[in-house]
C-alpha cells in the first residue's frame, strides 16, 4: 500500500487497570459499543504499576498518543494506589511537555467498572484529538544529516 | 541488544479463536493466525492455528496436543476477556504438564470484534495484540500460587435478615461467627415492618425466632451497638478492629426487666425504630422484642450526660446493672472472611418537595405507615391520621417517590411495589377506606406477586397510571375543602386529574446507607456510582466482591425483597463454608519482590504499601516485602528508584516486550548487515 | 615492536575530564605502562589515525572510548576502533549516555549552532555558520558535520563494557585496571559482555552516610536556598537528589559533601530509563493527593527534565526533544 495516500490512522497504546479501567472496557465490549480501533490496551492490576518507562518506551515505538486509566481517587481496588498514579502522571506530563510533547496527546482517564460507555466516548474522542494533532513520530534512528549551507568561493 | 539474542529460544504456540461469529464475524481470525505464524517466528512461534471454539474441550485439547508433540514452552491464546477464561486456557496448560502461568490470554472479543465495525482495522489490531501478547509471553516465568490458611471464624456486619441467615448457616454448620450491629439489637428494617408481601406474614413473627437463634447460638458472638473500625490482612487471615460502644448497662447483671425505661423520665422521638412516630426513653430498648435484651443509654439525650442530674434507672434497677461509668471498648478479632450485609436507608421523602412530606401533616412515607400498622406501634396498630384519632375514608398510596426518577435515584427500587399493595390491603382491611394507587409500572415479578396484585384489585383498589405531579391542601375545586388534593394525568384516560384524598402514604425508594463509600473502603472493596457495592459478576456472582474472603448479601448489593436477601446471606454463607472446608486458599503468585542486594535503603518505598507489606529492616539498611501481605499492586515496583523491587506475573520485561509487540516492532527482519 | 597487549584511550565528544580521571590514578599509571603497549591516546601521545587505521582488526586489547558521537568523525573513529579493539569499553558518562554534551539534545542543532556562533563576544561580524565542505582552488576541504541528535557510543557501535562516571572515580579506574591486567594473566575473569564495570550494585544511597526515614514531601525546593541539617537525608528535606535512582561506585561524595547527587554514575543495573525512575520516585513521595497541592509542590521542580536528563538524555528511551529531532 502506497504509504504516502493512506489517512493518518493514529496508533494509541492505552494502559488500563484490572479491576476498574479494563473491566469498563470488557463492558463496553459486552455491550457492544463501538468505538475507533486506534487504541491498543495493556491491563496492568493496578494503574499504580504504570512506570513513566511504558510511555516513553510506547512514544519512542511509535504511538502517537498513551492514554493511561484506572479507577477513579477513592475508588482504587487497592485503596489509594491510584493517587500515586495521578502524582506521577503529574510529574510526567511536565516533563514531557519540556521535551516538546503536545500535551492533548497524553491522557489520565479515571473510570470504573460500571463505566463502559463513558470509556467507549473518551477513547473515540482522544482519537479525534490525536488524529487532529497528527503523526507524532518520535524519531530517534537514522535521521539524515542535514546539509548545512554552502557558501559560494571568493573568486 | 546482545544479551536478548543469547536467550535459549521459546516455542510458543498461538491460538486465534472464532468463537462462532462473535470473534470471526469481525477478525479475520484465519488471516491473523497465518500472519502470526509467518511473521513472529523470531520471537519463537512454532506453531499458530485458529479454531472455533478454543474454551472448548476440544479446543483445549488441541493446545495440549501441541504442547506435548511440538515441545511448547510458552502459548497465547487470542478470544474473549481474561476475566473469563484465564482460568480454563491455564488449567489446560497445568493438564499437559505446563505451568499454567506460561500462558497468557488476550482479548481481541471485548477488545475488538465486538467493539469495531471496520473489519480490516480490527484485523489489523488483532495482529498487533497477538504479537504483543508473544512478545509479552517470552518473559514469563513459571509461578506457583501461594498458600495461605483460612481462619475458621467469620465476621459478618449488619444484624438485619440477611445477616442474621448468614450467620445461622454458618454457626449451624459449626463454625464460629462474630455478627456486628450497629443498633442496640439485630433485626434491621424487617423488624418494623407490619406484614410482609405477598403472604401477609407478620414480620416480627416470622423474623424474632431466628433473632432468637442467634442470640442464644453458641457459635455466634453478637457485638451489637458496635461498628467495625479497621480491617487488616487479607482473605483467611482479617484482623478487625471493632468499637463496642458503651451501653452503661452490665449485660451480665442486667434481667432486661424493664424497670429502667418505664422510670426514665426522658422521652426522645424515636426516629430510627418508630420513623419518628413515636418515642421512646433515654434508656431503651429499640423494640420488645430485641436481642440482646439489654437497654443502653442513649449518652446524647441523657440527662444525667447532659446535666449530672437523674439516674432514676441506676436508683430503680433491682440488680443494680446501670454503670455510667462504662467506656467504649476496641476489640480486635481474627476472622477468615466477611460478609457486608449493612442493608438500606430510606430516600428522604422532603427531597420532593411537591409531595408536601414534611410540610403537609397527613402524608405519610411506607416506614411510618408499616409503624402505624404495626399492632405494637406508636397507635396500637391503627390507622389514623396525625391528630392520632381520625381515621381515613380515603387514602392515596404514591408509587415511585425517588426512584425510576432521573432528579433523585435513576434506578427501580424493587419493593415499594408490592409494599404499596400490600398497603392498600392493610387500609381496606383496617379501615375500609377507598384506596388510589398511583403507579408508573406494577412490578410484580416474582412468586406469588402477581396473584397478589390481582387480590388487592379484587379487594376494590383503585388503580391510576400516572406520576404523581402534586400534593396539595390548596382546594380549588367542591369538595377538595380540608383534604390531600393529588394532582396527577391519568395516562390511560389521557386527562389531569384532581383526587382529593385524608391521607398520601409515598413510597420512599431504597438508598444505600450514608457512610456507605467509607464502610466499602474499610473493607477494601468498590461502591458503584449508584453507592451499592459493587457484586464479582452482575449474573454469575452476585454475593461476592472483587476483595478475595469479602462477601456482600442483601439489600447492601442493591434493592430486593426478603426471600431475595435470605437466599443472598445463604449464598454467601456456603460461599464460606466452602472455603473453610479446605482449610487453605491458593493466592494469585502476583506480588512483589525485592532484591536485598540492588536495595540502597533510600525507603521511598516505605510509603507506597496500603497493606503495610513493605518493611524496613534498620540493621540491613534494606527493605523488605512480606509475601503474605502484598496484594500485587505493583505501584512499589514502578515507584522504586533503584529499580530493585520486580512484580511477579507483570514485570518490566513482559510489560516493555508487550509494547513493543502492540507496535508491530518485533516482527521477524532480514538480518541486518554489520555495522561497518 | 613489544608483545604486550595494545592499549588506546580516545575522547570524542569530551571535556577531557576523564583523560584526567586516569591520570589520577597516580603512580598506577606506571602499571598500565607496565602492562600495556600504549597504542593511541592523543591527550598523551602523538598517534595519527592512520597509524590506527593500518592496525590488524582486534590488534588493540583495550579500548577506553570517552565522549559522545556529536560528529561524523566521532562516529567513524568509533567505528575504526571497534573494528581494531578486542574489548571496546565505554569509558564514562559521555561514551555511556550521553552526558553534558547530550543536553543538546534538548534543541535542534541548528540552534546550538547558532548559540555558538552568534554570542554577544562573538567575533563574528558577517555572521558565517560553518560548513561542511569548502572549495578551495587546491580541492574542496572538508571538516567533521555535526549530528543532528548525540548519540551514545553503544548507538553506533557494539560495546564491551560501560565505565560509568563523570568522570568515573579514579579508585574506580584502578580497581578495572587490576581486573583487565589480572584477566590477561588469567588469574581473574572478566564479566559478562555489556556489563557495567567500576561501579557498585546499588544506588548512591547505599554509600550515602545520612538518616534516612520515611519519605513524604510537601515541598521541593533549590540547595542554596535552604538550610540543610547535615545529617538528614536531603531528598526528605526537599532537596531533589538523585541518589536513589543513581548508580553507586563514587562512595556517595556529593552528599557525603552536603552537595546533592546529580547522577553522574547513571541508572542502576537493569534501569531501562534512568529518569523515569526519578520521576516515579519523586512523584510517589509527594505529601499530597489533591491535583492542586500537587501542582503546586511539583512547582518546586523548576526544570524537572534537565533534573532527570542533566547527563542520561542521549542513553534514554526518547533521547532528545522533539524540537532536536525536527533538525
Amino acid at each position: 500500500m502506497n504509504e504516502e495516500t493512506k489517512p493518518f490512522e493514529p496508533v494509541i497504546i492505552g494502559f488500563t487497570c484490572n479491576w476498574c479501567s479494563y473491566r469498563a472496557a470488557d463492558m463496553a465490549g459486552i455491550a457492544r459499543m463501538k468505538y475507533a480501533p486506534n487504541v491498543r490496551l495493556i491491563r496492568l492490576m493496578c494503574s499504580g504499576r504504570l512506570d513513566p518507562t511504558f510511555v516513553f518506551k510506547a512514544i519512542a515505538g511509535g504511538a502517537d498518543g498513551v492514554l493511561v486509566s484506572g479507577c477513579h481517587p477513592g475508588d482504587c481496588h487497592y485503596s489509594t494506589q491510584n493517587y500515586k498514579t495521578m502524582r506521577r502522571f503529574h510529574l510526567m506530563e511536565r516533563v514531557l511537555t519540556q521535551m516538546g510533547l503536545e500535551p492533548g496527546r497524553l491522557k489520565l482517564l479515571w473510570a470504573s467498572a460500571a463505566e463502559g460507555q463513558i470509556f467507549a466516548n473518551e477513547i473515540t474522542k482522544f482519537v479525534e484529538e490525536i488524529r487532529a494533532l497528527g503523526p507524532l513520530n518520535w524519531n530517534n534512528s537514522g535521521v539524515k544529516v542535514p546539509e548545512v549551507a554552502k557558501e559560494e568561493v571568493p573568486a | 541488544m546482545s544479551a536478548e539474542e543469547k536467550m535459549p529460544k521459546e516455542r510458543i504456540g498461538v491460538y486465534v479463536c472464532h468463537c462462532g461469529s462473535n470473534i470471526a464475524g469481525v477478525v479475520n481470525v484465519a488471516e491473523v493466525s497465518k500472519w502470526a505464524g509467518d511473521n513472529l517466528k523470531d520471537q519463537g512461534v512454532v506453531v499458530s492455528r485458529d479454531y472455533k471454539f478454543m474454551c472448548s474441550s476440544l479446543g483445549q485439547e488441541l493446545i495440549q496436543k501441541d504442547i506435548k508433540e511440538q515441545k511448547l514452552t510458552r502459548v497465547v491464546v487470542a478470544a474473549c476477556s481474561p476475566h473469563l477464561h484465564e482460568k480454563t486456557f491455564r488449567n489446560a496448560c497445568k493438564g499437559a504438564d505446563l505451568n499454567p502461568y506460561l500462558c497468557e490470554l488476550v482479548s481481541v472479543r471485548e477488545q475488538d470484534s465486538w467493539v469495531h465495525t471496520d473489519k480490516i482495522a480490527a484485523t489489523e489490531k488483532a495482529k498487533a495484540i497477538v504479537a504483543g501478547g508473544v512478545s509479552r509471553v517470552v518473559h514469563h516465568e513459571p509461578l506457583t500460587p501461594l498458600k495461605v490458611p483460612i481462619h475458621p471464624a467469620t465476621l459478618i456486619v449488619g444484624g438485619g435478615i440477611a445477616g442474621i441467615q448468614a450467620a445461622l448457616e454458618i454457626a449451624d454448620a459449626g463454625f464460629p461467627v462474630y455478627l456486628v450491629e450497629r443498633e442496640p439489637s439485630i433485626g434491621g428494617h424487617m423488624a418494623q415492618f407490619d406484614k410482609t408481601f405477598p403472604t401477609l406474614d407478620c414480620s416480627a413473627c416470622i423474623l424474632t425466632p431466628k433473632m432468637v437463634d442467634v442470640g442464644n447460638h453458641p457459635n455466634i458472638t453478637m457485638l451489637t451497638y458496635s461498628e467495625v473500625q479497621k480491617v487488616d490482612g487479607y482473605v483467611g487471615n482479617f484482623a478487625v478492629t471493632i468499637n463496642k460502644h458503651a451501653r452503661y448497662v452490665k449485660t451480665a447483671d442486667c434481667t432486661g426487666c424493664g424497670v429502667c425505661w418505664e422510670k426514665c423520665p426522658k422521652k426522645v422521638i424515636d426516629d430510627k425504630f418508630e420513623a419518628g412516630l413515636g418515642y421512646r426513653k433515654a434508656v431503651y430498648t429499640p423494640f420488645p422484642q430485641a436481642v440482646p435484651k439489654y437497654p443502653v443509654i442513649d449518652d446524647i439525650n441523657c440527662t444525667y450526660f447532659q446535666k449530672g442530674t437523674c439516674k432514676a434507672c441506676e436508683k430503680f434497677c433491682p440488680t443494680n446493672a446501670i454503670d455510667f461509668t462504662q467506656k467504649n471498648e476496641i476489640m480486635t478479632v481474627e476472622v477468615g472472611n466477611i460478609i457486608l450485609a449493612t442493608g438500606w436507608d430510606l430516600f428522604d421523602a422532603r427531597r420532593v418537595p411537591n409531595y408536601g412530606y414534611g410540610r403537609l401533616a397527613n402524608v405519610f412515607t411506607n416506614m411510618e405507615f408499616e409503624r402505624l400498622s404495626n399492632s405494637a406501634g406508636p397507635t396500637g396498630g391503627n390507622i389514623v391520621l396525625r391528630d392520632g384519632k381520625t381515621t381515613p375514608k380515603s387514602v392515596g398510596i404514591v408509587h415511585c417517590v425517588g426512584s425510576r426518577d432521573k432528579n433523585y435515584n435513576n434506578y427501580c427500587s424493587a419493593i415499594c411495589c408490592m409494599q404499596s399493595l400490600k398497603f392498600a390491603h392493610l387500609v381496606h382491611e383496617k379501615t375500609g377506606a377507598t384506596v388510589y394507587n398511583f403507579y408508573i409500572d406494577i412490578r410484580t415479578p416474582a412468586k406469588g406477586y402477581d396473584e397478589f396484585y390481582q387480590r388487592i384489585i379484587e379487594e376494590g383498589a383503585l388503580f391510576v397510571r400516572g406520576k404523581v405531579a402534586e400534593i396539595t391542601d390548596a382546594a380549588r375545586n367542591p369538595g377538595e375543602e380540608g383534604k390531600l388534593i393529588i394532582q396527577v394525568e391519568d395516562t390511560l384516560v389521557g386527562k389531569q386529574r384532581r383526587i382529593p384524598v385524608d391521607m398520601v402514604i409515598l413510597s420512599a425508594g431504597l438508598e444505600p446507607r450514608a457512610g456507605s463509600k467509607e464502610l466499602a473502603k474499610t473493607f477494601g472493596i468498590s461502591c458503584s456510582a449508584d453507592g451499592w457495592f459493587i457484586e464479582r459478576h452482575p449474573k454469575l456472582d452476585p454475593v461476592a466482591t472483587m476483595t478475595e474472603g469479602v462477601y456482600i448479601a442483601g439489600c447492601v448489593q442493591g434493592p430486593k425483597d426478603i426471600p431475595a436477601s435470605v437466599a443472598q446471606g445463604a449464598a454467601a454463607a456456603a460461599r464460606i463454608l466452602g472455603k473453610i472446608q479446605q482449610k487453605e486458599i491458593a493466592l494469585e503468585p502476583v506480588r512483589a519482590t525485592i532484591n536485598e542486594e540492588q536495595c540502597s535503603g533510600c525507603r521511598i518505598c516505605n510509603t507506597l504499601c496500603p497493606y503495610n507489606a513493605i518493611l524496613f529492616h534498620e540493621d540491613t539498611m534494606v527493605s523488605e516485602v512480606n509475601p503474605a501481605l502484598c496484594q500485587g499492586c505493583g505501584t512499589c515496583v514502578a515507584g522504586c528508584p533503584a529499580g530493585a523491587i520486580s512484580g511477579t506475573g507483570f514485570s518490566n520485561l513482559q510489560i516493555l516486550s508487550q509494547i513493543d509487540g502492540l507496535l508491530l516492532l518485533t516482527l521477524d527482519k532480514k538480518k541486518e548487515a554489520v555495522v561497518a | 615492536m613489544s608483545d604486550k597487549p595494545k592499549f588506546a584511550m580516545y575522547w570524542a565528544c569530551s571535556c577531557g575530564g576523564c583523560e584526567i580521571a586516569v591520570l589520577n590514578i597516580h603512580e598506577k599509571i606506571l602499571d598500565v605502562d607496565a602492562a600495556f603497549d600504549v597504542v593511541f591516546w592523543p591527550v598523551a601521545m602523538d598517534a595519527k589515525y592512520k597509524d590506527v587505521e593500518a592496525m590488524q582488526d582486534g590488534e588493540i586489547t583495550l579500548c577506553l572510548f570517552n565522549g559522545g558521537m556529536r560528529s561524523d568523525e566521532n562516529e567513524h573513529i568509533a567505528h575504526l576502533l571497534r573494528k581494531k579493539s578486542k574489548i571496546m569499553v565505554a569509558f564514562g558518562s559521555c561514551a555511556c549516555e550521553g552526558c553534558i554534551p547530550g543536553l543538546a539534545n534538548f534543541s535542534p542543532i541548528s540552534e546550538v549552532v547558532d548559540i555558538a556562533f552568534s554570542t554577544i563576544t562573538t567575533d563574528n561580524p558577517d555572521n558565517v555558520r560553518p560548513q561542511s565542505s569548502y572549495a578551495m582552488p587546491e580541492g574542496i576541504i572538508t571538516i567533521p558535520t555535526l549530528n543532528p541528535v548525540l548519540k551514545t557510543l553503544d548507538q553506533v557501535v557494539d560495546v564491551d563494557y560501560y565505565m560509568p562516571g563523570c568522570p568515573p572515580e579514579s579508585h574506580q579506574i584502578a580497581a578495572v585496571v587490576d581486573l583487565v591486567i589480572a584477566a590477561l594473566n588469567g588469574k581473574a575473569e572478566l564479566p559478562p559482555k555489556g556489563a557495567t564495570i567500576g561501579a557498585g550494585n546499588s544506588t548512591v544511597c547505599d554509600e550515602c552516610p545520612r538518616e534516612r526515614h520515611e519519605k513524604k514531601i510537601k515541598s521541593f525546593g533549590r540547595i542554596q536556598l535552604i538550610q540543610t541539617d547535615p545529617v538528614l537525608c536531603l531528598l526528605e528535606q526537599g532537596i531533589p537528589c538523585n541518589g536513589p535512582a543513581t548508580r553507586s561506585g563514587c562512595n556517595g561524595r556529593c552528599p557525603t559533601a552536603g552537595a546533592q547527587c546529580i547522577g553522574c554514575y547513571g541508572p542502576a543495573e537493569g534501569v531501562v530509563d534512568y529518569g523515569a525512575r526519578l520521576i516515579a520516585a519523586f512523584a510517589s513521595v509527594i505529601d499530597s493527593d489533591k491535583p492542586e497541592e500537587i501542582d503546586r509542590i511539583l512547582d518546586g521542580l523548576v526544570d524537572p527534565a534537565g533534573q532527570f536528563y542533566r547527563f542520561n538524555l542521549a542513553g534514554s528511551l526518547l533521547r532528545s526533544s522533539k524540537s532536536a529531532q525536527k533538525g
